[in-house]
């Protein structure tokens, strides 16, 4: 058993979960904003709004009997996304990659038939995945191609990457690897790997599993501390913009990069987790400090304050 | 951005905690409830014979009784004598024990018990009327005896304190050299000779007749004392000796009243007392003298037996919440839901922890098992959890009905837990198995079983159960602690753990 001081955190300057929820949730993110991130389509309206590019929404389906022309909804289309638009943690997202007469195909090569999706669709609207079993709404989104670069690390999954924002400045970012123990999730506490990301110049600088540190993905077998990642510069303005577009103070943005369209808002998220301090192997409270202590009227596109963190976090 | 002050919250919670001592110490010393459980208060049971031999008369036998003695408070009381009538008359005469009965012949015994606590608390004369020097005459030879005794009294002493001392100095102990005191206790005894002096000099004064505390004994008498006024309060002097205060083992049975005791319609009458020392509970001591005063009136003792058992156990809940909430913030120990923990703790308490701890991993071991099975057939949440109460009671009646069979009482214990609970303990268990693994259950539910473990350690402990209910204002203190955690920033024991790594983060 080996434990690390209290006194040691400190000075590593690791933010703790009381003090992420006494300090920051609780002083910078309204409740009353909550709603819009735990509400997919509502961040994907919001986000249009301010030209913050997402996966293109392809249907919407509110009422069962909408279920019945699901087939006719979809027919045009080869690969798409299912997924509640109030679902937490990955739960209820069907990713169908290709399909074959009336045969659906998953990621992992397995084949459903349309009744299936019917019957999930149908559980979605019933609320089977959202929060207290509230009706939802089905969003079904135009799948991702991950860029082949990041796709080659990831076991299964799209590789997403995590920023951080505080009050409109990206101060920590990640990328998140599924592997075989996450189950293709990109969850860091199911198995996934979290690789830090040096936020002034897009490149891996640390990366753990389960918490601990690796140096290679445990299931590609890729060496993780060369991974450049492109249109760094766009990703951080776009992280940042979504400060304005949520006005939450302390979010976490979570990204996908796609083979054409480029960076893309995947979701928002209003109690972003503290293993990103551990996939970095940097505590937070500088930065965080840095950022407080700033004079913000100065700097107020969401470009300009990319470039301010990429000069003061390199 | 709101960096609001924090200084007005932590006042509010300083007054909270202290708010909460104040008013449990305050009952404490005023009601005397015991701050710890089982804790004894020694009393002294005495025991008043009245002895008198009846002619044939209606008889009326009235004894005096102490009336807020120094040092002591009298607790129960508790006459007993056939066929007598019997009443407690408070007047101007003081507090006296009336005994009547319409004809009695031959030798009669009266018997009155009464229970004394030594108390610290003095009773003030505020509010009676200021005690004025009666009138007295003497007649010749007495007269020019005691003008002379008091001159030469006044000639050695200034106050009222010191005129008694000198004085009770004189007939007392110089009584053989001095002529005027034989005379004058020639006429009188010298209590009552010491007391008209004193008022003929107009020191207020008056007899009293003292018992002294001894444990097992019987057939004591009174002692002589005599009590003088000296403008704020009486003061007690030992006849006899002229020893100043009135010693810790003495208490006061007679203070100003003007006869111990007084028979009509009978002859001979005597009083003897009996002394037995006592150690009683001093709960029960503080719940008998409960008896409507103003501090008691937030106790729960007025609520009749049922209420106050279900209130013993909802003020217990606090201190469960409060070590929830310690377990989650501060050691960060996961559990499945914020308070079932102390649900299953309640449960425990009624069914004994081993017992429910077995019934309550059978229900849900079982019930997982068949939550699997319904989980298979896609229903909605409610339904799905309707169907699982309905599951649980099955599961209930079959575990209540084998273990009966079986012969052990134990299977019935499982009705103790609630059912609802049971329900989504098992839900919440099942989904978390889906989403997180069996690794996460396994984490969550020895979490839960932890803390709830605890948490029924905690109100199983004598103390707490005593505190909660005989102080229910404690839980001022207990709110005012969790107002506090809600404000902890600093880490969570667990995070010790989990942070490690960062440790060697910074040394690549």
């Amino acid at each position: 058993m080996s434990w690390i001081t209290p006194a040691k955190l400190d000075q590593l300057g690791v933010l703790g979960m009381n003090r992420r929820n006494v300090d920051f949730i609780g002083r910078y993110n309204d409740r009353t904003l909550f709603p819009l991130v735990d509400n997919k389509l509502k961040t994907k309206l919001i986000a249009a709004e301010f030209e913050i590019k997402t996966p293109a929404l392809l249907q919407v389906l509110e009422y069962q009997h909408q279920i019945s022309h699901f087939r006719e909804l979809i027919e045009s289309l080869d690969g798409f996304v299912i997924k509640p638009a109030k679902g937490s943690g990955g739960k209820g997202i069907t990713v169908i990659t290709h399909r074959d007469g009336d045969f659906y195909f998953k990621p992992s090569g397995v084949a459903v038939d349309l009744a299936t999706l019917e019957r999930h669709l149908s559980n979605i609207l019933a609320g089977l995945y959202s929060l207290g079993g509230s009706p939802d709404v089905a969003i079904v989104e135009q799948l991702i191609q991950p860029s082949s670069l990041l796709r080659q690390y990831s076991h299964q999954g799209v590789p997403d990457i995590r920023i951080l924002v505080f009050q409109g400045y990206p101060v920590m970012a990640m990328l998140r690897l599924a592997t075989v123990a996450s189950d293709g999730k990109a969850n860091l506490h199911q198995g996934a790997v979290g690789v830090g990301i040096n936020i002034a110049t897009g490149h891996s600088v640390h990366a753990v599993q389960f918490d601990q540190r690796v140096t290679h993905h445990p299931d590609t077998n890729m060496r993780l501390d060369d991974i450049l990642i492109n249109d760094w510069p766009d990703m951080l303005a776009m992280a940042a913009s979504c400060y304005e577009a949520s006005g939450l103070g302390y979010l976490g943005v979570d990204l996908v990069l796609d083979e054409q369209a480029g960076p893309l808002l995947l979701e928002l998220n209003a109690r972003p987790g503290l293993a990103i301090q551990m996939a970095n192997g940097q505590g937070l409270l500088p930065r965080l400090a840095k950022i407080e202590n700033m004079n913000h009227k100065k700097y107020c596109s969401p470009e300009h304050r990319a470039a301010v963190v990429m000069q003061a976090f390199g | 951005m709101t960096t609001r002050s924090r200084m007005p919250f932590y006042v509010a919670v300083f007054i909270l905690i202290s708010l909460g001592l104040v008013l449990a110490m305050l009952r404490h010393t005023n009601l005397g409830i015991p701050l710890f459980p089982g804790e004894q208060k020694q009393v002294w049971l005495v025991e008043a014979r009245v002895d008198f031999v009846a002619t044939g008369e209606p008889v009326l036998a009235s004894l005096n009784l102490p009336l807020n003695p120094p040092g002591f408070r009298h607790s129960s009381e508790l006459a007993a004598s056939p066929g007598y009538g019997f009443s407690i008359i408070e007047g101007q005469q003081g507090r006296r024990a009336e005994w009547s009965k319409s004809y009695a012949q031959g030798p009669q015994t009266l018997y009155f018990k009464t229970q004394f606590v030594p108390t610290d608390y003095e009773h003030d004369a505020l509010g009676e009327a200021e005690p004025q020097a009666s009138l007295v005459f003497w007649e010749e030879p007495q007269a020019t005896a005691v003008n002379e005794l008091l001159q030469e009294v006044q000639r050695k002493s200034s106050t009222p304190e010191s005129v008694t001392r000198e004085l009770l100095k004189i007939l007392g102990t110089e009584r053989l050299i001095n002529q005027n005191a034989e005379l004058l206790l020639a006429s009188k005894p010298l209590p009552r000779l010491s007391v008209d002096m004193l008022n003929y000099m107009g020191i207020p004064a008056r007899l009293a007749e003292g018992l002294t505390l001894e444990d097992a004994r019987r057939r004591q008498t009174l002692q002589p004392y005599i009590q003088i006024y000296n403008g704020e309060n009486w003061r007690t002097y030992n006849a006899n000796t002229g020893e100043q205060g009135l010693p810790d083992d003495v208490l006061l049975w007679r203070q100003g009243a003007s006869s111990l005791l007084d028979v009509a319609g009978g002859s001979g009458s005597t009083v003897s007392f009996s002394i037995l020392r006592q150690t009683v509970s001093a709960l029960q001591l503080a719940k008998k003298d409960m008896a409507p005063s103003k501090s008691s009136f937030f106790s729960l003792h007025y609520l009749p037996v049922e209420e106050q058992s279900m209130f013993r156990m909802l003020l217990l809940l606090p201190l469960g919440a409060l070590l929830v909430a310690f377990m989650r913030i501060v050691i960060g120990i996961k559990t499945s839901g914020t308070f079932m923990p102390v649900l299953i703790a309640i449960a425990f308490v009624q069914t004994s922890l081993l017992p429910g701890l077995i019934a309550f991993i059978t229900v849900v071991g079982l019930g997982l098992m068949l939550r699997g099975y319904l989980a298979r057939l896609n229903l909605l949440l409610v339904s799905r959890i309707s169907a699982l109460i309905l599951l649980v009671i099955f599961i209930t009646i079959a575990l209540s009905i084998l273990g009966y069979q079986a012969g052990y009482s134990t299977g019935m214990t499982v009705t103790f837990f609630p059912m609802v609970i049971l329900a989504w303990t098992i839900e919440r268990m099942s989904i978390l198995w889906e989403e997180e693994g069996g690794h996460e259950v396994a984490v969550q539910g020895a979490g839960s079983l932890f803390v709830a473990i605890c948490t029924y350690f905690v109100m199983m402990m004598p103390l707490a159960g005593h505190l909660t209910f005989n102080f229910p204002e404690l839980h001022l203190v207990t709110l005012g602690l969790i107002l506090l955690m809600g404000n902890y920033t600093g880490y969570k024991l667990s995070e010790l753990r989990r942070f490690r790594p960062m440790k060697k983060a910074n040394q690549p």
